[in-house]
């Protein structure tokens, strides 16, 4: 296809890109170097029955008109990336000198906002991610050995989790959670605590999230095992069968050897989503005990002040760490590249 | 010996079809439990007594003198206006979906049909893109939204839902045109046809398949947003999702979270049936992408 053909072709696509998620993530950058503009103070005279007196009064006409004039607010360097609400860099030295262990130094951490968020990203990306491979390849291997009539209804059940709103997947549990809802109610019978509540503490509600998070993601990878499944060759299992390994073994030696291509699809598929994760926070309404980076770019911008600059400064880290999570997949796919087309 | 190895076999099946069974009832009781309950007063939804009143409808039935009650959904529809959101999502999610559709099968068509180095750097760039977590560009937006007064609209966030599907339709629809051969296209223009005509009168006939898949995929992404449906829409123009979301700001406090409940039921619907009647297109759609490893 020559270049001119090609270009028209792809011109609408790409111009859809470029304007919608490239120039975002300029305007991201440029946003997060500035900070909303202070309001303009006034000293006026307020005088009653008793006197005149001075007082300073908030000037909003002025104030609005600045915001006008300079939408951005004002110029702040990266004051944005290293004050508290991000990388925190005074407080996280402070907490270092003054804590004794590193477990004071890390529960000090996690009283700034990025840093909590942070950690419970990563947490969740990179417990959910192997559970989710897991169940997935279990599944997998348990709806194959199914009778061929009860397959298609299994499938049908199991796709529910994953394609529902994960807004609306995640308030059903919620609502099942509750201390009044059925399994609740059923822990605490079985806890034999009546003021059990999972929303109240911090580790139970990350374990809630956690679960949540693998009960949404385990049908996609099962479909894709499954799928993956109907291509292992028949007469190796049947070789191995020959050769007198077990029914362990050759799952172990012959059918994960095969999956594996499929192992690091799933988990780059798993990584990048896994790493947004926000709806969840929202429908648990969990922001007391887990947030995420995605939420607090989100609590940032529906606050009756929006902070551009900090949600800006927010997402800036959020792409970095992204780009680091990417990194390998990409470095690999450069080094295939170049040995193709050498 | 072969007994031994046979009750063996027979007990590896049961566990595995007991595994199977148990994980069917953790992926369809929540959603067979919230339907059921959306029927009932919040005082069995959320039974202090005893749990099983949310099957009994004991309350329901001293409230409304009957065990099942449409009271959530008359509340949420009627007086909440979901109704409004309801059509709007539609809207939303069919003009994402048929722009998303119409860009992707000409860009992903070029992808696959050039042997340019750029055309890899595209496809990488979309993956990186692909990756971005919805909510870093809408802060992105927000700002120069507010300045060119377009904040709020639906046709803003079709535009802004169509950018964020492409990466991810260019992906597949790339892989679905380079299984079809390139002789049909070439032996076209051969016969005459501009590259746009073999296009679009011999090879769009016999991607029907993969259109379609993706266009499931649209669907799901434009429908189960809430990032950016929530934060571009103004309070008139909500979507379901968000407006689910504001239900459970207002009602909790005047203790009707019944609506909401109703409210997710009736959003559940339509995606209930769109896997019962699109199952093979799903699958066959999660697993496109797999294939090639």
């Amino acid at each position: 296809m020559p270049h001119r053909t090609f270009f028209w072709f792809i011109l609408p696509s790409l111009a859809a890109m470029v304007l919608f998620i490239a120039f975002p993530i300029i305007s991201v950058i440029i946003q997060s170097i500035h900070v909303e503009h202070e309001q303009v103070l006034i000293s006026v005279e307020n005088c009653g029955p008793f006197g005149c007196k001075q007082i300073t009064a908030i000037d909003a006409e002025a104030t609005a008109l600045l915001k006008a004039d300079q939408p951005l607010g004002q110029f702040s360097g990266l004051d944005n990336y290293t004050n508290r609400n991000h990388l925190a860099f005074k407080e996280v030295s402070k907490a270092w000198h003054s804590s004794e262990s590193v477990g004071a130094f890390f529960s000090a951490l996690l009283n700034l906002p990025f840093y909590k968020a942070l950690l419970f990203t990563l947490s969740y990306t990179f417990v959910v991610t192997p559970f989710v491979i897991v169940l997935g390849l279990a599944i997998a291997l348990g709806v194959n050995g199914l009778p061929k009539l009860a397959k298609g209804p299994t499938i049908f059940v199991s796709l529910l989790p994953m394609i529902v709103t994960p807004l609306i997947g995640s308030l059903i549990l919620f609502w099942m959670i509750d201390g009044d809802g059925v399994i609740g109610a059923t822990l605490k019978y079985l806890f034999d605590d009546p003021n059990l509540s999972l929303k109240a503490s911090p580790t139970l509600t990350w374990i809630m999230l956690f679960v949540y998070g693998i009960w949404h993601s385990a049908p996609f990878s099962f479909i894709v095992f499954y799928a993956g499944l109907q291509t292992v060759p028949e007469d190796t299992l049947e070789a191995a069968t020959i050769d007198g390994a077990n029914r362990w073994q050759r799952i172990r030696y012959v059918v994960v050897p095969y999956m594996m291509p499929l192992v690091v699809f799933i988990t780059l598929m798993q990584l990048m989503d896994n790493f947004r994760v926000f709806e969840p926070i929202v429908g648990f309404s969990s922001e007391a005990s887990a947030t995420s980076l995605s939420w607090i770019i989100y609590n940032d911008l529906t606050q009756d002040t929006q902070l551009f600059g900090s949600a800006g400064a927010t997402s800036v880290l959020t792409i970095v760490g992204v780009a680091i999570l990417l990194l390998p997949v990409l470095v690999r796919t450069w080094r295939d590249f170049n040995r193709k087309s050498h | 010996m072969s007994s031994q190895a046979q009750r063996r076999s027979s007990m590896l099946a049961i566990t595995s079809t007991g595994f199977i069974v148990l994980w069917i009832m953790i992926a369809a009781m929540p959603f067979l439990w919230t339907l059921w309950g959306s029927f009932k007063v919040q005082g069995d939804f959320f039974s202090k007594a005893d749990w099983t009143h949310a099957l009994t409808g004991v309350r329901t039935m001293a409230e409304t003198g009957s065990a099942f009650t449409t009271s959530g959904y008359f509340g949420a529809w009627m007086e909440q206006g979901f109704g409004k959101s309801v059509v709007n999502t539609f809207i939303v999610v069919f003009s994402t979906v048929i722009i998303s559709l119409t860009l992707g099968t000409l860009g992903g068509y070029a992808l696959a049909r050039s042997g340019f180095k750029y055309s890899f750097w595209i496809l990488m760039v979309a993956l990186v893109f692909r990756a971005m977590p919805h909510i870093t560009l809408v802060s992105g937006y927000l700002l120069p939204f507010f300045e060119w007064n377009i904040w709020g609209y639906l046709p803003t966030s079709i535009i802004v839902l169509v950018a964020i599907n492409q990466p991810f339709t260019l992906w597949m629809l790339h892989s679905f045109f380079l299984n079809i051969p390139k002789d049909m296209d070439e032996s076209a223009m051969v016969d005459g046809c501009t590259r746009f005509q073999a296009f679009r009168h011999v090879i769009i006939p016999v991607m029907w398949p993969g259109v379609i898949t993706t266009g499931l995929f649209s669907f799901l992404l434009a429908y189960n947003d809430f990032a950016v449906t929530a934060s571009l829409l103004s309070q008139e123009n909500q979507t379901m999702i968000p407006k689910i979301a504001s239900f459970l700001g207002t009602t909790q406090v005047e203790g009707n979270v019944m609506f909401a409940v109703a409210a997710v039921v009736s959003a559940m619907v339509p995606l209930f049936f769109l896997v019962m009647f699109f199952q093979r297109q799903i699958v066959s759609g999660l697993t496109a992408g797999a294939v090639k490893g």
